[in-house]
């Protein structure tokens, strides 16, 4: 798909929690060899604590893409947050962020849902919003408090986070802009919460080659297709990041390089921040590509989908940088917890039980 | 009684088919098989099968089966024996030939495991044990054999290396097979540093989960040579059963269905040990495959790992054990796992299997349903 006008970032904004559990130590508790959370390239992850939630965390990741792309939030028409982890299941969370942000009333917003691409179906939707000329800026944040139920494999990735984009027209203050997008989804049943339900469920191996790898892939070759693009055009690479190991098979696969993989993989770690997770891949690209260079971006959704964009790096990105904490910065800014203290941040135990 | 002929043979790569259930992989198989012979009718299907009903909710496996492959309005029906399914299958198809009720029968065995995650397709496969004294007390199939492998290791003194030799040559031979599920080589040293899963068994030291089917067409004396060039003769069968309640047996570390059944497919083929050429045993896990070799009177107890090591059953020699790759490494599709077993020592016989190939005229299958409760052996003569 390619928009009417050239659409770009304006600005970027990442949080995660400051709280890490490294994997050995949940492998430890359930018995898990440390072979196993090694395999999946993933080395701790990232814990909110009890006062964060995918509101919270969004709002944080949201200040930092305003601050990035100075302006006023008055003049953001548009507030979309992708999440599978709403502190209410019925009640908006975007407009607290909205209000707390000072974004509305005059404000289009949803809650959208499509497990960990809800963010990048906003992104689509922006870009299309904002190219038609029916709004100047649209806040888009994936933010995720991940669940899985204690002793699942999920529970070596599943983590928090999120990040905040800022959608405008190409112009002298953005730092990027989209060259084109592809959208690939299926009724594919690999990953699912139901209503009610506390963890999520998954079909282990059945989430990589027909959910993961079929979307994935088949996305990138679509928007390769469509826009006469090859794997050596890209200069970075960013796909969703359930784990340190699939983007790497998935590059493989489509010819691409692992150093152009390495920079935006950013889950070996923080773990997976579901809608954070390709998003804060291309955070932490955008904090060291040079104007000109071309973004592989692809999320990815259980259920299933994929879309793939082409973005180009624009000279405004330079001075953006250190105008919030980087992901970098996020990352050494770190305090390791015990599970026992992963298990009372995340809910899994609590105070009076009686 | 008539002689009982192998005329015809499908098989299925195995592996993680999510786009495939029961009937897909049946008909597939079926559909090769019934090439074979140049698509003569059938009489009747008999499928070896564990887990249709728990984890597929489908009982009434055969007229299923012989609707979706075309087989058309015929005798069907499933047999089940936990993992020896299959190998009961075909044990039912020898007699329905012999017997002279049908002249041509298709043995299928199939299974489809990967509907479910792993702890279930675990739950599952557990209920081969004895529901009351075992199940109901939590202990899985891994566990057992588990136990088996400590004693073996402690009573002939085998070091965990020494006993990882069997899925470095599994994984070797299935290297080579174009059906099996695990096609790479390991190492001793990738053996020992696997997961855990039942100390001491790791996680190479276990058949994967996977799915697959196979199918055998057999015949009578009368029509074997008008449907194959290449008729391989069932020339011995023997099937024996064991106390379910493992706690009920004497000696852990022989399976004494498996002796016996063997013994009865030696007489009736007028064979010794010494003159198979070729095998196919049920290693689910590594222990199996060792006490398997001694059971079946291929080497003495306890030494079949240190034998192995030194080059013994390895291909070129007699027996070669496992071309395949064997359950370890070709793959356990439980109740069709005989049927493989039978397919591919016809295939030696015959001389055309895509794998290592063992030249000889005599070959042997072995196929377990438990702890070594249900075991059917058969002898295969070119």
């Amino acid at each position: 798909m390619k928009s009417i006008k050239d659409v770009g970032i304006a600005g970027w904004g990442v949080y995660f929690p400051k709280y890490r559990i490294k994997c050995s130590n949940i492998g430890k508790v359930w018995g898990f060899p440390p072979q196993y959370s090694d395999g999946l390239r993933v080395y701790e992850k990232t814990v909110a604590n009890i006062d964060e939630d995918a509101i919270t965390m969004g709002w944080e990741a949201a200040r930092y893409a305003v601050a990035r792309a100075k302006i006023d939030p008055k003049e953001i028409e548009a507030i979309y947050v992708g999440t599978e982890s709403k502190p209410y299941a019925v009640k908006p969370s975007i407009t607290v962020i909205a209000e707390a942000l000072d974004i509305t009333p005059k404000t289009l917003g949803a809650d959208l849902e499509f497990a960990c691409r809800a963010a990048s179906e906003a992104m689509e939707a922006s870009i299309g919003l904002i190219s038609s000329g029916m709004i100047k800026y649209s806040l888009i944040i994936g933010s995720d408090t991940a669940q899985a139920s204690p002793g699942d494999v999920l529970e070596f990735t599943a983590s928090s986070g999120a990040a905040a984009f800022i959608l405008s027209l190409r112009s002298k203050n953005i730092a990027a802009y989209f060259e084109g997008s592809y959208s690939y989804i299926t009724d594919t049943p690999d990953f699912w919460r139901r209503s009610l339900a506390q963890y999520p469920m998954h079909g282990e191996q059945f989430t990589g080659d027909p959910a993961y790898f079929a979307h994935i892939i088949s996305a990138v070759k679509g928007l390769m297709g469509e826009l006469g693009l090859k794997p050596s055009d890209f200069d970075y690479v960013v796909f969703h990041q359930p784990n340190g190991r699939f983007p790497l098979k998935a590059a493989a696969r489509l010819g691409f390089p692992k150093e152009k993989v390495l920079p935006g993989l950013i889950t070996s770690m923080i773990g997976n921040t579901y809608n954070g997770s390709a998003l804060i891949g291309l955070a932490a690209v955008l904090e060291v590509a040079n104007p000109g260079q071309r973004i592989l971006l692809v999320p990815f959704g259980s259920g299933a989908g994929s879309d793939a964009y082409s973005i180009i790096v624009e000279e405004g990105v330079k001075e953006k940088i250190h105008l919030a904490p980087t992901v970098k910065e996020l990352l050494e800014d770190k305090e390791y917890v015990d599970y026992t203290y992963y298990s009372k941040y995340r809910g899994l135990i609590s105070k009076f039980n009686f | 009684m008539s002689k009982t002929y192998i005329v015809g043979i499908g098989l299925t790569k195995i592996g993680r088919f999510f786009g495939k259930g029961l009937r897909e992989l049946f008909a597939e198989a079926a559909s090769k098989a019934l090439e074979e012979i140049g698509n003569e009718n059938i009489q009747a299907l008999i499928v070896g099968n564990m887990m249709s009903s728990s984890l597929s909710e489908q009982d009434n496996l055969g007229a299923l089966l012989a609707d979706y492959a075309g087989l058309g309005k015929i005798p069907a029906f499933k047999v089940e024996a936990a993992c020896g399914s299959g190998g009961v299958a075909v044990y039912t198809g020898y007699s329905l030939i012999a017997s002279g009720v049908f002249d041509v029968v298709m043995v299928g065995g199939v299974e489809k495991q990967t509907e479910y995650p792993t702890r279930i397709v675990s739950k599952a496969l557990a209920q081969a044990a004895d529901a009351e004294y075992e199940l109901f007390y939590g202990i899985s199939f891994t566990g057992l054999n588990a136990l088996i492998m400590r004693l073996y290791m402690d009573t002939y003194n085998v070091s965990r290396d020494e006993m990882s030799v069997w899925p470095v040559l599994m994984h070797k031979n299935a290297s080579k097979n174009p059906y099996a599920q695990l096609r790479f080589e390991v190492t001793k040293d990738q053996v020992a540093k696997s997961i855990v899963i039942a100390d001491p068994i790791r996680l190479l030291d276990s058949s994967p989960i996977g799915d697959g089917a196979a199918a055998l067409i057999l015949a009578s004396e009368k029509v074997a040579r008008k449907l194959s060039d290449t008729p391989i003769e069932i020339a011995g069968v023997g099937m024996a059963t064991d106390h379910i309640y493992v706690a009920y047996r004497k000696n852990l570390l022989s399976l004494e269905a498996t002796v016996l059944s063997a013994k009865e497919a030696y007489r009736m083929a007028k064979i010794e040990p010494k003159d198979i050429d070729v095998a196919e045993v049920h290693d689910a896990f590594t222990v199996l495959g060792f006490i398997n070799m001694e059971d079946l009177g291929f080497s003495e107890r306890g030494k079949t790992p240190k034998l192995m090591d030194e080059g013994r059953f390895w291909p070129g020699d007699k027996p070669t054990v496992n071309p395949s790759g064997g359950l370890k490494a070709r793959g356990h599709p439980v109740g069709a796992t005989g049927v493989y077993q039978v397919a591919e020592v016809t295939m030696q016989l015959r001389g055309d299997f895509p794998g290592i190939k063992v030249k000889g005229d005599v070959g042997l299958a072995q196929s377990i349903g438990g702890l070594g409760t249900t075991v059917t052996t058969l002898v295969l003569k070119r």
